[in-house]
């Protein structure tokens, strides 16, 4: 699995050609243990980002215990058997160290940045956890990090308006059972159900060296890399295989309404579809009809709605690209005195104009540059959310290849305005949507019309 | 179902390393030693003029083929006219809504094809007008810039069209506890008479009263090539760079503009507590402030390496207290917000309401307890977490050109950032003491509160932390704005 390139950073990028073409130069071996490690050298600053990713999210907890996987991943941090309750963070500070984690439905993804001379601390540290966290787990840490992930789920929803909203939408969304028809967060009953049991359960299921990535990006020596590497998880036993999901494709039967309230002053309309998996045919497409309907000040519906007409104060229209499903959103809120029929009213013909007629060549191309150079802004910071070695992290886990940035850029390149329209047919249909309404308290009345047969 | 963060954010000794035989176990007894730290300089700031006389501050930067150019204007909302607040911003946000002969949604046509970026905002003292694009699109790309700056329309529409969105948005502030706390701070500590004191966008009333004319003359009389610079960051040198901002900015007649006289305010002279009624919420939002620090302090370093300690890091004094051992929230902080007079300082934090008056207590005896001289091992903590960690703000083009245009808008020195580490490895118990002393103190301080009343009410009187004073969100923000066209 290893491979060498010889390219220099220099080299990124086709000097003559019409689009530049990139690549970025990795290393990529496999421990013993199954543990896959990814390094790339960026010397334009001397830090060096590392990036670990458990192929676990939310989708793999078990009925009566969601919002485990993300309240796991807060219990990383509270100590591993040769790390006391609370050096983790004081280390890596005193180090001149940042670390963030993030847990999702698909994966759950740990980052550390540390100046360059510091990297056998963040192995050390993400070795540890990896291999004797258990020893030193307790239910009175449990505990402890029940009671902050209440409080971030307060935070982040309850007491945010529109913030229920992804927490009914995952549930009506997705048929009962299927990995994404809950919320990352999890439910209060849940929170509080979860025992150091579950914990202990869940890192032996999911947590070895076989099921996880590891990136290393930024100012390095790839040869004593590898060896630091070779050493600090060498003593990490491989846990045991973990099959892949097999969900059923979702899909909606008919057309799906809901009416919610919420302590807001403005209605908010959520229109969702079904749509491809992440890098299936289709899912690309998806992105690039978001962009026509939603990207910037010209797109249809701001224009429309926002600029023109004035009846909404926000429109934003994007591909939610998963793993085994992804889904499609138009979400506006009402400026006040406006319904949300009228905003669905005008919100449907620009859908019903999409799936008639393609976009004009500019609109495209236009959304495609704008691709075009976001491609470029991502190759600059290595670390952190978004940083070269999460996006490496995340290629690999969905494709087996970390380089994929032009693969992907590629897709986008491929597209022509038929496309486009095909994508928006097939996929935004009328009968296979949810349609959520989120109106002030009292106030039915401004929410969207209900299905035909509740009429 | 989207991602959620676990916060609201030398060389390897190679032949050694590599001796290490494969499969050894690691010595896990303590945690590794390490090199020492790699030294770090940013590349230069080379520094020229145009023959107009603006100031250009160019660092280069070549590993990705993008750019990034600001340029920024000493004026902003301390120049609002006295019943105009929020000028300053909507001048700004309004410079790409037509320019150079082109509709807003031309201008962003354009833009938008390139692959770029045009942005503008103000701030209290000055407004910036930033540029992002791929450098093979830069030519056509500050052409449109230099309009957006220079040549702006104003169109009426357009105005009516951002008046009745900020009112909206005003509207929306009733929704959110955290706007609600900032906007209720800003005015305890401020007052509403002084810039700092409004939010950025205005009022109701203030926003009815600006006029296009209004838009023209603050652009006119503020946006002067004498009180301007610019910053440019990214795959550039001085000869790519210099002949593009020469036709952009070449002409642009050297005029000064008046500067306005804000005084510095009175800082906070006893302790009181605004409670804002949010009926029902599941977290009281808790705001302490007082007035801090200009950023040309020479207390800057140590009010930075203090802040690191008290809420300004993971494992900061009130994050670890509120968050890891009592679990009242899910993250608590404190900040100085550096303006060219002493801005806010706040610490806060968003708790479940039971906690109320608990969290408030242990907020304020942290900020008693920075008062005292700071254990060694938690002050070198905090020192190496700040200077070593400084490179990490040099990653992207945008991150530096912000860096650069402080030094230029504070005039302080260009190698600031190269001496920051020696400056903050330097400073000591006693340096931090001094500075807490004199900017904290836990009983001259204002207190917002935004949650559920009735079930704070009681506990906080009796913990008699000083006056208490009752507030509707009607109270603070006014009878909710009409915006016209929507009745």
């Amino acid at each position: 699995m290893t491979r060498f390139v010889v390219l220099s950073l220099l080299a990124l990028f086709a000097v003559g050609s019409a689009r530049a073409e990139f690549s970025i130069p990795y290393e990529m071996f496999r421990l013993e243990n199954g543990l896959t490690v990814i390094l790339h050298e960026d010397h334009s600053v001397p830090m060096i980002a590392v990036n670990l990713s458990y192929h676990v999210g939310s989708g793999r907890e078990k009925p009566g215990r969601t919002g485990l996987a993300h309240l796991f991943e807060h219990l990383m941090y509270e100590g591993s058997a040769h790390v006391p309750e609370g050096k983790y963070d004081e280390w890596l500070e005193a180090a001149g160290g940042e670390n963030n984690g993030s847990t999702g439905s698909d994966d759950t993804n740990y980052w550390i940045n540390v100046p360059s001379n510091a990297l056998d601390l963040a192995l050390f540290l993400e070795s540890d956890r990896m291999g004797y966290l258990v020893e030193s787990m307790s239910p009175a840490r449990v505990d402890g990090q029940r009671d902050v992930v209440k409080n971030e789920r307060r935070q982040s929803n309850e007491n945010r308006p529109y913030g229920m909203a992804w927490i009914v939408m995952a549930e009506q969304l997705f048929p009962p059972g299927h990995p994404y028809s809950w919320d990352t967060i999890g439910s209060m009953e849940d929170l509080s159900a979860a025992a150091y049991e579950d914990v202990v359960e869940f890192f032996e299921s999911y947590y070895g060296p076989n099921n996880a990535s590891l990136c290393i990006a930024g100012d390095i020596d790839p040869v004593a890399v590898r060896a630091s590497v070779e050493r600090w998880f060498s003593d990490v036993p491989a846990g045991p295989r973990v099959a892949p999901l097999s969900p059923p494709v979702p899909f909606l039967e008919k057309e799906k309404r809901l009416v919610m309230e919420d302590e807001v002053q403005l209605p908010r309309i959520y229109m969702n579809w079904h749509t491809p998996r992440k890098f299936a045919p289709g899912d690309a497409e998806m992105d690039l009809v978001g962009s026509v309907l939603a990207g910037g000040r010209n797109s249809r519906l701001h224009k429309r709605l926002v600029y023109e007409m004035q009846i909404a104060q926000d429109i934003s229209a994007f591909q939610y690209a998963q793993m085994y499903g992804s889904s499609f959103h138009v979400i506006a809120t009402a400026r006040a005195g406006h319904t949300l029929a009228e905003i669905e009213a005008a919100i449907q013909e620009e859908i019903d104009r999409l799936r008639r007629e393609p976009p004009s060549r500019r609109e495209l191309e236009r959304a495609v540059n704008q691709y075009q150079a976001w491609y470029l802004a991502a190759l600059e910071s290595v670390g952190g959310f978004g940083g070269k070695a999460a996006l490496m992290n995340g290629y690999y886990a969905a494709t087996g290849n970390p380089d994929y940035f032009q693969e992907d850029l590629s897709r986008y390149l491929a597209i022509g305005p038929d496309d486009v329209r095909t994508a928006a047919a097939a996929y935004l249909r009328d009968d296979a949507r949810f349609i959520m309404s989120i109106v002030p308290e009292g106030q039915r009345e401004l929410a969207a019309p209900a299905a035909e047969e509740e009429k | 179902m989207r991602p959620l963060p676990r916060v609201a954010p030398l060389l390897l000794l190679p032949f050694l390393a590599a001796s290490v035989a494969v499969g050894q176990a690691p010595d896990r007894s303590a945690p590794p030693q390490l090199g020492p730290p790699p030294s770090f300089r940013h590349a230069p700031i080379q520094r020229f003029g145009l023959s107009s006389g603006l100031e250009v501050y160019l660092l280069e930067k070549h590993e990705v083929p993008i750019a990034q150019v600001v340029l920024l204007v000493r004026s902003g909302q301390v120049d609002d006219p006295r019943g105009k607040e929020g000028l300053a911003t909507l001048a700004a946000e309004m410079l790409t809504d037509g320019a150079g002969g082109r509709s807003a949604l031309e201008l962003a046509d354009e833009i938008d094809f390139l692959g770029a970026t045009i942005s503008a905002a103000a701030g209290s003292h000055t407004s910036r007008v930033s540029l992002w694009t791929p450098v093979a699109k830069l030519e056509a790309a500050m052409a449109l810039f230099a309009d957006v700056a220079l040549r702006p329309a104003f169109p009426e529409e357009e105005l009516e069209r951002r008046r009745a969105e900020r009112l909206t948005t005003m509207l929306q502030w009733r929704d959110d506890p955290e706007d609600l706390a900032r906007i209720a701070m800003n005015r305890e500590l401020f007052g509403e008479g002084h810039p700092y004191g409004v939010p950025s966008i205005g009022t109701e009333a203030s926003l009815r009263s600006i006029s296009v004319s209004d838009l023209r003359s603050f652009h006119d009389q503020r946006y002067r090539s004498s009180d301007a610079f610019v910053v440019a960051v990214g795959d550039l040198t001085p000869d790519s760079i210099r002949p593009l901002l020469e036709s952009a900015f070449g002409g642009w007649k050297a005029q000064k503009a008046a500067r306005s006289a804000v005084a510095e305010s009175q800082q906070v002279a006893e302790r009181s507590i605004t409670l804002i009624d949010k009926p029902g919420a599941e977290q009281t939002v808790i705001a302490i402030g007082r007035i801090g620090a200009a950023r040309t302090t020479p207390d800057y370093d140590a009010l930075e390496l203090l802040n690191t300690i008290l809420g300004g890091s993971f494992t900061s004094r009130l994050n670890r207290s509120l968050r890891e051992e009592h679990g009242w929230t899910y993250g608590a902080r404190s900040r100085f917000e550096y303006r060219e007079l002493p801005g806010p300082f706040t610490a806060g934090a968003a708790v479940e309401t039971s906690a109320t008056d608990s969290a408030l207590v242990e907020i304020l005896n942290e900020l008693a307890e920075i008062r005292e001289p700071v254990p060694l091992d938690e002050l070198e903590r905090a020192k190496r977490y700040l200077a070593l960690g400084f490179p990490r703000e040099f990653q992207s083009i945008e991150q530096i050109a912000g860096m650069v245009s402080t030094l230029v808008a504070y005039d302080l020195p260009l190698e600031t950032y190269n001496t920051a580490v020696d400056r903050i490895l330097a400073l000591d118990a006693a340096r931090i003491q001094a500075a807490a002393e004199k900017y904290i103190d836990p009983d001259r301080v204002r207190i917002v509160l935004v949650g559920d009343r009735v079930r704070i009410e009681p506990k906080l009187a009796a913990l008699n932390l000083g006056s208490v004073r009752n507030m509707s969100v009607d109270d603070l923000l006014g009878p909710p704005p009409v915006v016209e066209g929507s009745e």
